[in-house]
């Protein structure tokens, strides 16, 4: 057990490595777009003199390298500054955001997680025959559709000629569990769909990859039923690709969906980063991009865990 | 009207009769559709208003990084938002006059530089605050200060001195200017206590809601105050509240599924569509907004008079608006005021297009080779495309035009007011000497044409303190004939603005100084029982 723990201060103190420079690649990326947080605020209405005194106001008169180790230095007492553009304490607001796309992440990794594997591991039962090819097909038909079309079609159907659920998936803080659950769920559905064929296309290739192995053959030899063998003795052994794709696609559940919520006018991390990259506001980009780098490292840092507990061969090395 | 259509009309209202049928009847009589709707607004507006309720808006137009901050204001959200829990002095009415509000009244000197606002004793803010003409003075003064960067710094920068009599305030302008209570009425001086000094940000207004829910770029909840001043005329909803819907399908989709019960920006190209769902109205109402081909006259090659009017003859200005308004908006005269505005002159001669002119000019000009257009979709709905129509129009008289086409993000600071050639779009103004001294005055930040002509500006300085109306209308004339005989101003098209309201909306009528009812639709309508 010894090594993993060395491992994982080796992950970890690379995962922090990872973000000090993404940090300042976003930093210097923010300097290289045109136009500054001053413009941007004032936009079609900045006059010189407004300009200027904006400037002077929001400190971007100090060389770039300083406002970097300022930021940084507030960022590692865990204080992520105020928002250029409007103010604002940017932990509280992020917290409120991240918290919301937290809540949209979860439960569509809840519906979409299990209901992958398990189709996954029904197609590897049926193997070639009805019920693979039908599975294979809607996932791959769904994957293909873009997001954006999918939210449409079911915004169509069951928002404005059904009415069974709202388009407008806003949720706040005064609304109960359920009335957030029933909010959210045209958006868990298209995210759902999106993220369903690449984790059960890659649990069915993980196991039918097993499949091939003499031990399997020896279980379906020693009498157990099909699916046993599959859940029992191969899936075991498939498990850390199958948890490699399902991280990724829960980063992505995390990072990837704004395009989800501008059609469900979700408030996520998603639109509250876009709308600050279009003002220029530095900070909160990079509070952004820091906590969307952090996301990936550390959901990788589990996926590499997981792999190396479930593998005996890693557990124990020579 | 004829007495059976009033009959009808006053049914509509009572609600004993509904939209379609009303149609109907209206087109037995042998009225116009557009004429009808019109007759059915005027009597809705007019029905008596039901109180309680909520009422929802989809607006597009807001971010995470909106303040509360009134200077800061830019965008749809916030406006429509801020004008439900602040108000400014005076207002401009849908006829194009200046409306009392916070003000009682307005008395200007005969010179027209010193104006006496008698401000109202019964208003309270809605931290329990008593409104006084120092809270008016304050805000004023906010505004203008050096560090302001306010929106209004404009306006507010001509004003030399203010004093306080009793109820009065007293603003002395160091240049006269008839037009200083319709300056006033500019969203971004809503009075807060003691100017907002204390809390730019704080929220707090004297207006009809008050704020419950701000949460930028998501949603606004204000809840109706008990002492508002004006409870007779508005705030009838008991809640109102502000969703911000920036996609477009997700804005008439919450429509449709009524969660919201208006939306604001419906796009020309689906608005035959909208019009077919039903219990949804569309209200448009053209405006003085505009879409606008600027060009830097005082930079080679525009600043050849002749290659100016080559470009101007070359714009198939009907074809703009039947292909990139769709009908909704109206054909623009190269100068930018329209009859939506005061003394306007009609009798300038419409310029149409024409390539034969186009190519004598453009020959006579003596430019040689392309003419380069920057465009880009964020200038206005449609600008790629109407960059493109204007490319082959211009192409039918010789005229060669490369379209560039630059990213949204940073079109604004980085091509308009910087490339001497780009496509851009101007919200109008209440009156013409506000629209001509932002963009046209040699003076102007914003004057994108680059138009500096000494004559021009006397001119429009000179009508500021023409108290005589016909004089000053024979000025605002020689200066519109200027600008768009000898300006760098393409101007096609002034659009309509487009919104569209579920039928138990009542009190809706058109104002044409902005969509959603001058931004005031949440306080001034009410939902139907």
């Amino acid at each position: 057990m010894n090594s993993i723990w060395t491992l994982l201060a080796q992950r970890i103190a690379l995962g922090l490595l990872l973000l000090l420079a993404v940090s300042i690649l976003i930093f210097v990326g923010t300097q290289i777009l045109p136009g500054d947080v001053a413009q941007s605020i004032l936009g079609q209405s900045a006059t010189p003199t407004a300009l200027a005194n904006l400037r002077e106001e929001l400190g971007l008169n100090d060389p770039a390298y300083v406002r970097y180790l300022s930021w940084l230095g507030g960022v590692v007492q865990g204080d992520l500054g105020t928002a250029l553009s409007n103010g604002q304490d940017i932990t509280e607001q992020i917290g409120k955001r991240l918290g919301n796309t937290l809540f949209l992440a979860f439960w569509a990794a809840v519906v979409a997680v299990p209901l992958a594997i398990l189709l996954g591991l029904m197609a590897v039962r049926y193997r070639n025959r009805w019920p693979d090819k039908l599975i294979s097909g809607l996932t791959l038909a769904s994957i293909s559709l873009p997001e954006f079309f999918i939210g449409y079609v079911l915004i169509f159907f069951f928002a404005v000629k059904l009415r069974w659920f709202p388009s407008v998936a806003t949720v706040y803080d005064s609304m109960s569990l359920l009335e957030k659950l029933n909010a959210i769920a045209l958006p868990v559905t298209v995210l759902t769909l999106v993220v369903l064929a690449h984790m059960m296309r890659m649990t069915r290739a993980a196991i039918l990859n097993v499949m091939q192995s003499a031990y399997i053959e020896t279980a379906e030899l020693k009498g157990l039923s099909a699916f046993n063998v599959i859940f029992r003795h191969a899936f075991p052994n498939a498990i850390s690709p199958i948890v490699n794709v399902v991280m990724i696609n829960l980063a992505y559940l995390v990072v990837g969906v704004v395009v989800v919520e501008v059609i469900f006018v979700y408030p996520g991390m998603g639109q509250y980063l876009v709308d600050h990259v279009a003002k220029r506001d530095v900070p909160v980009v990079q509070a952004c991009g820091l906590i969307f780098a952090a996301v990936y490292v550390i959901l990788n840092l589990i996926a590499d865990v997981v792999a190396i507990v479930s593998n005996p061969r890693l557990r124990h090395p020579k | 009207m004829s007495k059976e259509l009033e009959y009808f009309s006053k049914k509509v209202a009572s609600g004993k009769m509904d939209r379609r049928a009303f149609m109907g009847r209206a087109a037995a009589l042998g009225v116009s559709a557009s004429m009808a709707t019109g007759i059915m607004a005027h009597a809705d507006a007019h029905a008596s208003p039901v109180k309680g309720g909520t009422l929802k808006a989809g607006l597009q137009g807001g971010e995470s990084t909106n303040s509360l901050d009134p200077a800061t204001w830019a965008s749809d959200v916030p406006l429509n938002f801020g004008r439900t829990w602040s108000d400014t002095l005076v207002e401009v009415s849908p006829e194009g006059n200046v409306q009392m509000n916070l003000a009682e009244s307005v008395d200007a000197s005969p010179d027209a530089k010193v104006w006496t606002f008698k401000i109202r004793q019964d208003v309270e803010f809605h931290n329990g605050k008593t409104l006084t003409p120092d809270d008016v003075k304050a805000t004023i003064e906010r505004h203008s200060d050096e560090n302001s960067k306010s929106g209004a710094l404009g306006i507010v920068q001509g004003i030399e001195s203010m004093a306080i009599d009793g109820a009065n305030l007293e603003i002395t302008l160091s240049e006269a200017n008839a037009d200083l209570p319709f300056l006033m009425a500019d969203y971004h001086l809503s009075i807060q206590p003691n100017g907002g000094k204390d809390g730019v940000d704080a929220g707090i207004g004297t207006g009809p809601y008050k704020i419950v829910e701000n949460q930028p770029g998501v949603r606004h909840v204000g809840e109706r105050f008990a002492n508002y001043w004006d409870a007779e005329n508005r705030a009838h909803a008991d809640t109102v509240e502000v969703v911000v819907i920036n996609d477009p399908t997700a804005r008439l989709a919450a429509l449709q599924s009524g969660q919201v019960q208006m939306v604001n920006r419906i796009e020309p190209k689906v608005v035959e569509l909208v019009k077919r769902i039903p219990g949804v109205t569309v209200q448009n109402v053209a405006g003085r907004g505009h879409y606008v081909f600027i060009a830097h006259v005082n930079t080679a090659p525009f600043n050849n008079v002749d290659l100016m009017l080559a470009l101007k003859y070359a714009m198939n200005r009907q074809e703009m608006v039947d292909k990139i308004l769709q009908g909704y908006g109206s054909v623009g005269n190269d100068f930018p005021i329209n009859a939506s505005y005061p003394l306007f002159s009609d009798d300038i001669e419409q310029r149409t297009y024409d390539p034969d002119k186009a190519a004598f000019h453009f020959k006579k000009s003596g430019h040689d080779g392309s003419v380069l257009l920057r465009t880009s979709d964020v200038a206005f709905p449609g600008a790629v495309d109407a960059a493109q129509l204007y490319q082959q129009s211009a192409k039918a008289a010789g005229i060669d035009i490369e379209v560039k086409r630059e990213p949204g993000d940073g079109y604004w600071s980085e091509v308009w007011n910087k490339q001497p050639f780009s496509t851009s779009y101007w919200g109008g103004r209440p009156v013409q000497d506000q629209m001509y001294s932002t963009a046209y005055l040699s003076t102007a930040d914003w004057n994108d044409t680059k138009f500096i002509r000494e004559d021009f500006d006397k001119i429009i300085i000179g009508a500021r303190a023409e108290l005589d109306q016909a004089k000053r209308k024979a000025m605002y004339r020689d200066a519109a004939v200027m600008v768009r005989d000898e300006g760098g101003l393409i101007l096609p098209m002034f659009n309509d603005f487009i919104d569209a309201t579920v039928d138990s909306v009542g009190g809706w009528f058109a104002d044409p100084n902005s969509g959603m009812m001058n931004d005031k639709a949440l306080t001034k309508c009410w939902v139907k029982a």
